[in-house]
């Protein structure tokens, strides 16, 4: 079972308190912080799940997430996406545009590593 | 009870108000004092000659009988009760009480717009929470730095091992994250501040420009004479950018159709009555539209209501209103199905004139000119889009003969047995 991780993510600090917990549960962390030419990351990396951030300088976390759906390479790679917005419609949007895991800021870490580890193991 | 009941209440108020006893004018009348004490107590319908006579005999206008704020008011708190169906509001004794109380019944009619007033901003507020970027920026910001904040808190609560440089790396990260927080909260707060500063403001594009154009009563001197739109822009100064991109092309079509039509021909067919006012503007072949705007642009003519104006947006929701006595345009939910106005969107391009009498029988008739300007913004293969316009032109002393009866909206109508009626009436039980 594989556990590298893309975190596509902007703010620095948060991408650095992932990195920190999750590379103590044993995780492979990269990060990215540009919406625009994150697709090309996903395809370069090859992580076996991928944090993706919902606002991104360049480009929505929903466009990323549909060429990741597109691509035969990416359709069944997990995703989880990382929100300020939890209203009801963001949520559902992502779902249709086929999200593995849909969870709002500000998160708890345990909830994070729970969360990643069930996507892979499935 | 019909709403025209009112007429008796006015006739009883005015003659007490004369020192006249009912006896006395009676006589003057040539009627029976218990007739006319019928008519008094509103158990008699009263029109025509006789009313003329009564007018007479108490120095009033026929007018001043029949309408006023009476049948408007009556029709108010009807929308207020139909809003709250719940409150056991005896819908079928407003007549009573607007006529009794008047100033309770003006009081229930400010609050319940008050209230209509605060939803509108509500929604507006809501829509806005959902929809403005700048705002949706701001939380975001919030949200980021206390999402960065609490994992690092949480890594150095829980994670006894921490070594020293880690631990300096996130007590600096929590520091600069804490200070953006605080501007970031401090940004919102003032956001949202400014927002509930402007809570009396209507919530939409259309309601700004409505607010702005009832200022003026829908009327511009300078623009008449040919000034340009800029000074009185500054009035829309406070203004979403919406509202104020529209109230500038507002303006802008005003000032060039005033040039097209001048105000004197204008006033001068509002003088003239009806036939003149249908034939406005034909000669040099304006559009009708053009025309309706013109009309409902001009000051009130001496003796006459203003003329009043409804803009239906191709949505199908009204846009934009300016009253004409009588003849409510509700703010929620839709209008009556008889209205020109809906007739004229199912045949783009065609005027519709009717003549309308409110259908509580009180009031002056109106004469209706509606016409859908159709537009093709996606070319022959697309969706057509029209816009309503209807103008409601006040007809003084016109006896409403023929003129179809149409009320504000279904659910504060009285007419019975109407074929476009959707909805229950709450005036009348029943219906």
């Amino acid at each position: 079972m594989g556990r590298h991780v893309l975190l596509i993510e902007d703010e620095p600090n948060i991408t650095e308190a992932m990195r920190f917990i999750l590379a103590r549960d044993g995780w492979t962390v990269s990060s990215h912080a540009d919406g625009a030419t994150a697709v090309a990351a996903v395809s370069r990396a090859r992580p076996d799940v991928v944090v993706l951030d919902v606002m991104l300088p360049g480009r929505s976390g929903y466009d990323i997430l549909r060429d990741l759906r597109a691509d035969p390479g990416t359709r069944r790679l997990p995703v989880m996406m990382l929100t300020a917005r939890g209203q009801l419609r963001d949520r559902e949007r992502a779902e249709s545009f086929g999200v593995s895991h849909f969870m709002t800021k500000p998160f708890s870490n345990q909830e994070v590593l729970e969360t990643l580890n069930s996507l892979v193991a499935s | 009870m019909a709403r025209s009941a009112l007429t008796g209440t006015r006739i009883r108020e005015r003659r007490t108000l004369l020192g006249l006893k009912q006896a006395d004018l009676a006589r003057a009348v040539e009627i029976s004092p218990s007739y006319l004490n019928l008519i008094e107590h509103n158990r008699r319908r009263i029109a025509g000659r006789l009313l003329a006579e009564i007018a007479r005999a108490l120095g009033a206008d026929v007018a001043q009988l029949t309408r006023g704020a009476g049948a408007e008011l009556v029709d108010q708190l009807g929308q207020a009760a139909a809003d709250l169906p719940g409150a056991g509001a005896e819908t079928g004794r407003i007549d009573e009480f607007t006529g009794r109380f008047p100033g309770w019944a003006a009081l229930v009619r400010d609050q319940h717009r008050r209230i209509e007033q605060l939803q509108d901003r509500i929604e507006g507020l809501s829509d806005r929470l959902s929809h403005d970027p700048r705002l949706g920026s701001a939380m975001h910001e919030v949200l980021s730095k206390a999402t960065a904040i609490r994992s690092a808190a949480s890594i150095l609560v829980e994670t006894e091992d921490i070594d020293e440089a880690w631990q300096r790396r996130f007590h600096r990260n929590l520091q600069g994250d804490s200070l953006a927080l605080a501007e970031s909260a401090q940004a919102l707060t003032a956001f949202l501040d400014g927002a509930g500063a402007a809570r009396a403001e209507p919530a939409t594009p259309w309601g700004e420009l409505e607010l702005f154009l009832e200022r003026h009563r829908f009327h511009f001197p300078a623009l008449e004479a040919g000034a340009p739109v800029a000074a009185l822009l500054d009035d829309a100064a406070g203004m979403s950018a919406p509202g104020r991109s529209l109230t500038r092309a507002w303006l802008e079509r005003y000032r060039r159709e005033a040039a097209l039509l001048p105000l004197d021909e204008v006033i001068a067919a509002l003088e003239r009555g009806q036939a003149a006012q249908a034939r406005l503007g034909a000669a040099r072949g304006l559009p009708v539209t053009l025309v309706l705007r013109r009309l409902a642009s001009a000051p009130p003519v001496p003796g006459q209501d203003p003329v009043g104006l409804v803009v239906c947006e191709p949505g199908g929701a009204i846009a934009l209103r300016k009253p004409a006595s009588g003849f409510l345009v509700p703010r929620t939910g839709s209008a009556c199905a008889l209205w020109p106005l809906y007739e004229a969107l199912g045949a783009p391009g065609r005027l519709v004139s009717r003549q309308l009498l409110h259908s509580s029988g009180s009031g002056n008739p109106v004469r209706a000119f509606a016409v859908a300007e159709p537009r093709w913004p996606f070319g022959a293969e697309g969706p057509c889009l029209s816009e309503g316009w209807m103008a409601l032109l006040p007809q003084p002393g016109g006896d409403g003969a023929g003129a179809l009866p149409v009320g504000s909206a279904c659910r504060v109508c009285v007419l019975a047995e109407c074929p476009a009626r959707s909805e229950p009436s709450v005036m009348t039980p029943g219906l």
